[in-house]
């Protein structure tokens, strides 16, 4: 088979698989178009721009805690040998693999009523089931940064704390925050585990959902449509700056 | 100055057993040694980066085995300079000197002299992977000096440049040396590197200092038959030189070209011929001498002339010419040795 086929071939599939994404999301908003005066109804109902709110708010606090608690996570794994490393790893990964529903589930078992239905809830949810790619991202830089530029940084008088806030921590930070954004995206996606733990306050996601089921799908389409806008455009924005920042370097 | 104390470690693949040797103040080290020697690991021991299994590193009179490389004094250029790639050229200069606390304006004034001697200047505002591997080396080199260590730690600062600047760049670096007159220690491979730049040599073999001290006494001696083999050069004379002539003793060296000051001139001892009459040979360099030792080395002899200054000279020549020319220990020879055949430094 010749190079040219073969290219075709990719091609044509690959884009089979672009159209399949792409298509369900804008035909949605492109019939969403079409009645625009449900969108802007919905844009003034206040329990609406509250569970946007509440999407936002609590995805970004949780992106901010996995930056927080998964970065020396990342450190660790790409910098330390010790016994029970691939373990470790193993469970940096495991809430990829368990169903959502599962994950809310285990969680309320564990915390019980101090995570139900609160705020505490949702982004205990979101943490639970997004973190992994913020430590996945900053242990896959750490590990590719060469760890002579820290030998040098040391032997020029940095301490090990100075030498990661002035050289590692600046050199990994544009993949932590791509890392971050991946964890942000995935949270405002969550609904699985928050189904089970933190129904309230409602989040964008879960009103969605509600509303399909009391009044049907024309009715919840205008809050999907807002959602997807929202998420979408913020996940570009960040990506774009992302990528801008790190060419500049 | 420094002195490295019965070290040994065994990392990955490497291992250096029981390395002992001394550095002393303004002092340039020459560490050669085939790749997986060890070098890099040793380097990585006396700059604190790895803690060594056993012995101990002294600097300045201290034990620093213990310390951090933070406390130690010492600068460590990589191979690969290590460059900061999110700081420009200044930043990386003024780094150790940020971090001591100095403020950015005293920093830069401080590295302002340096700067100028390694002739860098129109670099300062780039990023380091927009300069030349030279140039890369150059920053690196005023990034470890301008906090003044006790000692410079270099790890084959030449492997990465072409021929050409290689060259350039070893002459400059001996230049820079002695006008700032640091104390290194610099591992390489190459035997030009010793000559061109070192004080002294060390030779480390499989993890082991096989030998090390002055140069000339290092190559004339190497100890061991695996050191010798790895120097290959057996004959090293130093002396002044002026006009092509080099003065060694009461000896006059014709060079192969014309150079003048002190300079160090190896040979190796298939290029050196031995005759009992003065012979009419193209080999421009003539002198007498005796013979004060014949090793039997299977089909050559490693035959040692006393020159009549007690400089000493190495041959190999053929058991059949040994024979032929009746030589033996003691026997009064004429020692020839092509200009061509002599390499410089």
């Amino acid at each position: 088979m010749g190079r040219r086929s073969l290219d075709t071939i990719f091609a044509a599939l690959g884009s089979f698989l672009l159209v399949y994404i792409t298509l369900p999301i804008t035909s949605m908003i492109l019939l969403q178009a079409g009645d625009l005066g449900s969108l802007e109804s919905t844009l003034r109902d206040p329990e609406v721009i509250s569970a946007l709110e509440n999407s936002v708010i609590t995805a970004t606090v949780t992106a901010l805690l996995a930056i927080v608690l998964g970065v020396p996570l990342g450190y660790v794994l790409a910098r330390k040998e010790f016994r029970g490393k691939d373990l470790v790893q193993g469970m940096v990964d495991v809430p990829i693999v368990i169903p959502h529903s599962v994950v809310g589930i285990a969680l309320l078992t564990t915390f019980s009523s101090s995570i139900l239905d609160n705020y505490l809830g949702i982004i205990a949810a979101m943490l639970f089931v997004s973190a992994s790619f913020t430590v996945n991202a900053a242990r896959d830089r750490f590990a590719s940064i060469d760890e002579r530029l820290e030998h040098v940084a040391r032997t020029l008088g940095a301490s090990k704390w100075r030498t990661f806030t002035t050289v590692t921590f600046p050199l990994s930070l544009p993949a932590i925050l791509s890392g971050a954004i991946m964890t942000w995206a995935r949270a405002i996606s969550e609904v699985g585990a928050l189904l089970v733990v933190a129904y309230y306050p409602k989040t964008a996601q879960i009103l969605v959902l509600d509303y399909f089921e009391e009044f049907g799908l024309s009715a919840s389409r205008p809050v999907a449509v807002l959602l997807v806008l929202m998420s979408l455009s913020v996940f570009v924005a960040l990506r774009w700056s992302l990528a801008r920042g790190s060419e500049g370097r | 100055m420094l002195e490295v104390q019965r070290v040994g470690k065994r990392w990955k693949e490497f291992e250096l057993r029981d390395v002992s040797f001394r550095i002393e103040r303004r002092e340039y080290f020459v560490l050669v040694g085939p790749s997986g020697a060890g070098k890099t690991l040793l380097l990585e021991i006396i700059a604190g980066i790895r803690r060594p299994d056993e012995g101990r590193i002294v600097i300045g009179g201290k034990d620093v085995t213990d310390l951090p490389p933070e406390e130690r004094g010492v600068s460590y250029v990589p191979q690969s300079y290590a460059l900061f790639p999110h700081m420009s050229v200044l930043d990386n200069i003024t780094y150790g000197l940020r971090i001591r606390g100095m403020s950015r304006s005293e920093a830069e004034k401080k590295a302002t002299g340096l700067v100028r001697t390694l002739g860098i200047e129109h670099l300062l505002n780039r990023k380091p992977h927009c300069i030349s591997a030279g140039e890369q080396q150059r920053v690196a080199l005023a990034r470890a000096l301008v906090v003044e260590p006790i000692l410079i730690l270099l790890d084959e600062p030449f492997a990465n440049l072409d021929m050409r600047i290689k060259s350039r760049l070893m002459s400059e670096m001996k230049r820079w040396r002695e006008e700032l007159g640091f104390t290194a220690l610099h591992v390489t491979h190459s035997f030009e590197e010793v000559m061109v730049l070192g004080d002294k040599l060390g030779v480390l073999l499989h993890g082991r200092l096989r030998r090390w001290g002055k140069i000339g006494d290092v190559i004339s001696d190497p100890g061991d038959e695996d050191v010798a083999k790895f120097l290959g050069y057996e004959n090293v004379l130093e002396g002044m030189a002026e006009d092509g002539c080099l003065r060694v003793g009461e000896l006059n060296v014709i060079l192969p070209f014309t150079v003048s000051g002190k300079v160090r001139v190896c040979f190796r001892p298939e290029d050196v011929l031995l005759s009992v009459e003065r012979i009419d040979s193209s080999a421009r360099n003539q002198f007498k001498g005796r013979i004060t030792e014949m090793e039997d080395l299977g089909p050559l002899f490693r035959i040692t002339v006393d020159l009549d200054n007690d400089i000493v000279v190495r041959s190999y020549v053929t058991k059949a010419s040994v024979l032929e020319m009746g030589l033996r220990e003691g026997s009064k020879v004429y020692v020839s040795i092509k200009a061509s055949s002599l390499k410089v430094f």
